[in-house]
């Protein structure tokens, strides 16, 4: 029996050639490809096979399982596969979980779709023991590499990293106020992340009210009159500007009687306009921490900086469970299979380990 | 024979001091249980001390500086181990650790273990007036830590360096809350210990009273500060740090008057 991984990525092919194999079923996937065991991991990244054969099969019979029906003349196109087994699939398999492999280094969604997708093939009699055993390996090492390395540590994106600064600040940020001056993309991007962290009183306020109330309908808040926002700013936590003013609208002159008034709250201003709506020097004032789009990618890079120097202890707890792994597999793979045989691991298969989740 | 439970109780705090240290240089923090182990097991060794020390003198070993000095650094320890997992201050452990190394280290190298001059009979007012002010310092240098936390954070927010130690930290709001019930925590233990003082039956310098009373109103005055004369938190846990070194500087000189022969 061998253990292999068919399949393509981000790394192999680009978006248009990852649509074409984007097959999300794998009802049929033992029964059309001929593997003893089979899972099928398709992610927007991603599209790979995880299968247990006795025989070699072919890529491109995995390949014509996966091909959407709705694919236009594919195009056969195998130089985008690629294949790794035995310990090759273990080390693939244990980098996927842990996020190693995945566009944005440590991000923890792929573990989700793991898990996900072992699910179903559990349910749809598709993984039997021996992979079982190994996606429970898996998920075991994807833990261990966020537990024992800062891989998902750090905001990645402008979005993420101002929430993270809020949550810094504020910690819950359910009973925060929040101010959006100006209806970019970015800005609306930056509220529906504070809105997915529980922020419910969110204010939209822009020169055109009809863009303000559209953005105030779209991320779950109000409009409120472009005339006053400094007013609102007597009240609110969080301020996301980005509007097109070519001058400074928010100055230490304007903002110094408004925080006269609050000076036991600290606001955190998110100017992501160019030019910049906030005074540099605002960031000087007591209580205040203001942040431009500049520093927010930075901290962003950071992050992701410090995720790549991560990689490598990932590698190394990674290495340890790849040669322990495949000994068990090679043990249990070429051993014969007697009764009573004590040198033989069982294969028995164990309900799936939620505290992982 | 009694100090070698504090050498091996000092030698935890600093095996937790170095882990800190070493993770923080490899940029790479990440507290974890074998702190919270550390301070725990340097926390039982001086609560043998205190119990050998107590059950030699029949009475609460607060007899001269050098046992003052070992009370407060249990107190702190005891009351992270409290406050701690408590309010999710994780990380208070690195910074506490440091703090209770330091008085527990000039506790054992400065020549004050001497024993009292004068015999004291044992009296339970006395002993709660003093155990109380002790564990009340004990919360006040918590708030200091919680202070000096609050004040790094608050800096890499400001300057917008942020190290590894930031995504340890807990939220500014969080950190401030912790210092004002730290703070309030500290008051109340102090003002009973205060009060219990005029109950001893004996006769009080005025020297001493005057200090005692004067950290209980800056304290008290901390604790109002941010409605009376709009203090901001920043200013409240910087006034925390002050605030303890003083308290230290007026405890020393309360035992040191208190230790002279009158």
């Amino acid at each position: 029996m061998k253990l292999f991984c068919v399949g393509l990525s981000h790394h192999t092919a680009n978006v248009e050639t990852r649509e074409r194999y984007a097959r999300k079923s794998d009802e049929a996937l033992c029964e059309e490809t001929g593997c003893a065991e089979a899972l099928l991991l398709s992610t927007c990244n991603r599209v790979e096979v995880y299968g247990v054969a006795d025989r070699a099969i072919e890529n491109d019979r995995f390949a014509h399982y996966l091909t959407t029906k709705d694919a236009a003349a594919p195009p056969n196109d195998l130089t985008a596969f690629y294949r790794y087994e035995g310990d090759e699939c273990l080390r693939h398999l244990f980098r996927v979980a842990s996020g190693l492999d995945s566009m944005v280094v440590g991000e923890t969604e792929v573990l989700g779709q793991s898990k996900q997708a072992y699910e179903t093939a559990r349910t749809n009699g598709n993984a039997g023991p021996c992979l079982h055993r190994l996606f429970q390996r898996a998920f075991r090492v994807a833990k261990q590499v966020r537990t024992h390395t800062d891989i998902t540590r750090g905001a990645v994106s402008v979005g993420s990293v101002a929430v993270e600064l809020a949550g810094k600040i504020f910690g819950e940020l359910s009973r925060r106020k929040v101010l959006v001056l100006g209806a970019g993309e970015t800005s609306e991007r930056t509220a529906r992340a504070l809105v997915s962290r529980g922020v419910t009183d969110l204010r939209v306020s822009n020169r055109s009210g009809v863009r303000a109330e559209s953005l105030a309908a779209l991320v779950g808040g109000r409009a409120v009159p472009f005339a006053g926002w400094e007013e609102q700013c007597r009240e609110i936590d969080i301020l996301i500007s980005s509007t097109a003013a070519d001058e400074p609208l928010l100055t230490r002159e304007a903002l110094a009687p408004i925080l006269s008034e609050r000076w036991d709250r600290p606001l955190f201003i998110i100017d992501i306009a160019v030019p910049r709506d906030v005074a540099p020097d605002v960031n000087e004032m007591e209580g205040v921490f203001l942040y431009d789009i500049d520093s927010l990618q930075s901290i962003a890079e950071q992050s992701l900086a410090l995720r790549r120097q991560q990689v490598a202890i990932g590698e190394q707890i990674i290495a340890e469970h790849v040669a322990d792994f495949g000994a068990w597999l090679r043990r249990a793979t070429t051993a014969p299979r007697r009764s009573g045989d004590a040198a033989h691991p069982p294969l028995t298969e164990a309900p799936l380990r939620t505290s992982e989740s | 024979m009694d100090r070698l439970f504090l050498v091996a109780s000092a030698l935890c705090f600093l095996l937790a001091v170095v882990r800190t240290v070493l993770l923080i240089r490899g940029d790479v923090f990440r507290p974890g249980r074998s702190n919270f182990l550390a301070i725990a097991g340097g926390f039982a060794l001086q609560t043998a001390f205190l119990w050998l020390r107590g059950n030699a003198l029949g009475r609460c070993p607060l007899t001269n500086l050098f046992e003052v000095f070992i009370f407060m650094a249990w107190s702190v320890a005891l009351i992270y181990m409290v406050i701690g997992p408590t309010y999710r201050l994780s990380l208070m452990g690195a910074f506490t650790a440091p703090l209770v190394l330091l008085i527990q280290t000039f506790a054992l190298l400065a020549p004050i273990d001497r024993p009292s001059v004068a015999k004291i009979a044992v009296n339970p007012w006395l002993e709660f007036h003093a155990s109380m002010s002790i564990v009340a310092y004990g919360a006040f240098a918590l708030a200091c830590v919680a202070g000096l936390m609050y004040l790094l954070q608050e800096r890499q927010l400001k300057t917008h360096q942020l190290h590894s130690v930031f995504h340890h930290l807990p939220p500014l709001t969080d950190l401030f809350a912790a210092i004002t019930r730290l703070l309030w925590l500290g008051f109340g233990l102090y003002t009973a210990g205060l009060i219990s003082g005029f109950f001893t039956g004996q006769p009080l310098p005025r020297l001493k009273i005057a200090c005692a009373i004067a950290v209980w109103l800056f304290y008290g005055a901390l604790l109002q500060g941010r409605h009376l004369f709009r203090l901001t938190p920043r200013h409240v846990a910087v006034l925390c740090v002050v605030a303890f070194s003083a308290a230290v500087s007026v405890l020393w000189a309360i035992t040191f008057v208190s230790e002279r022969p009158a």
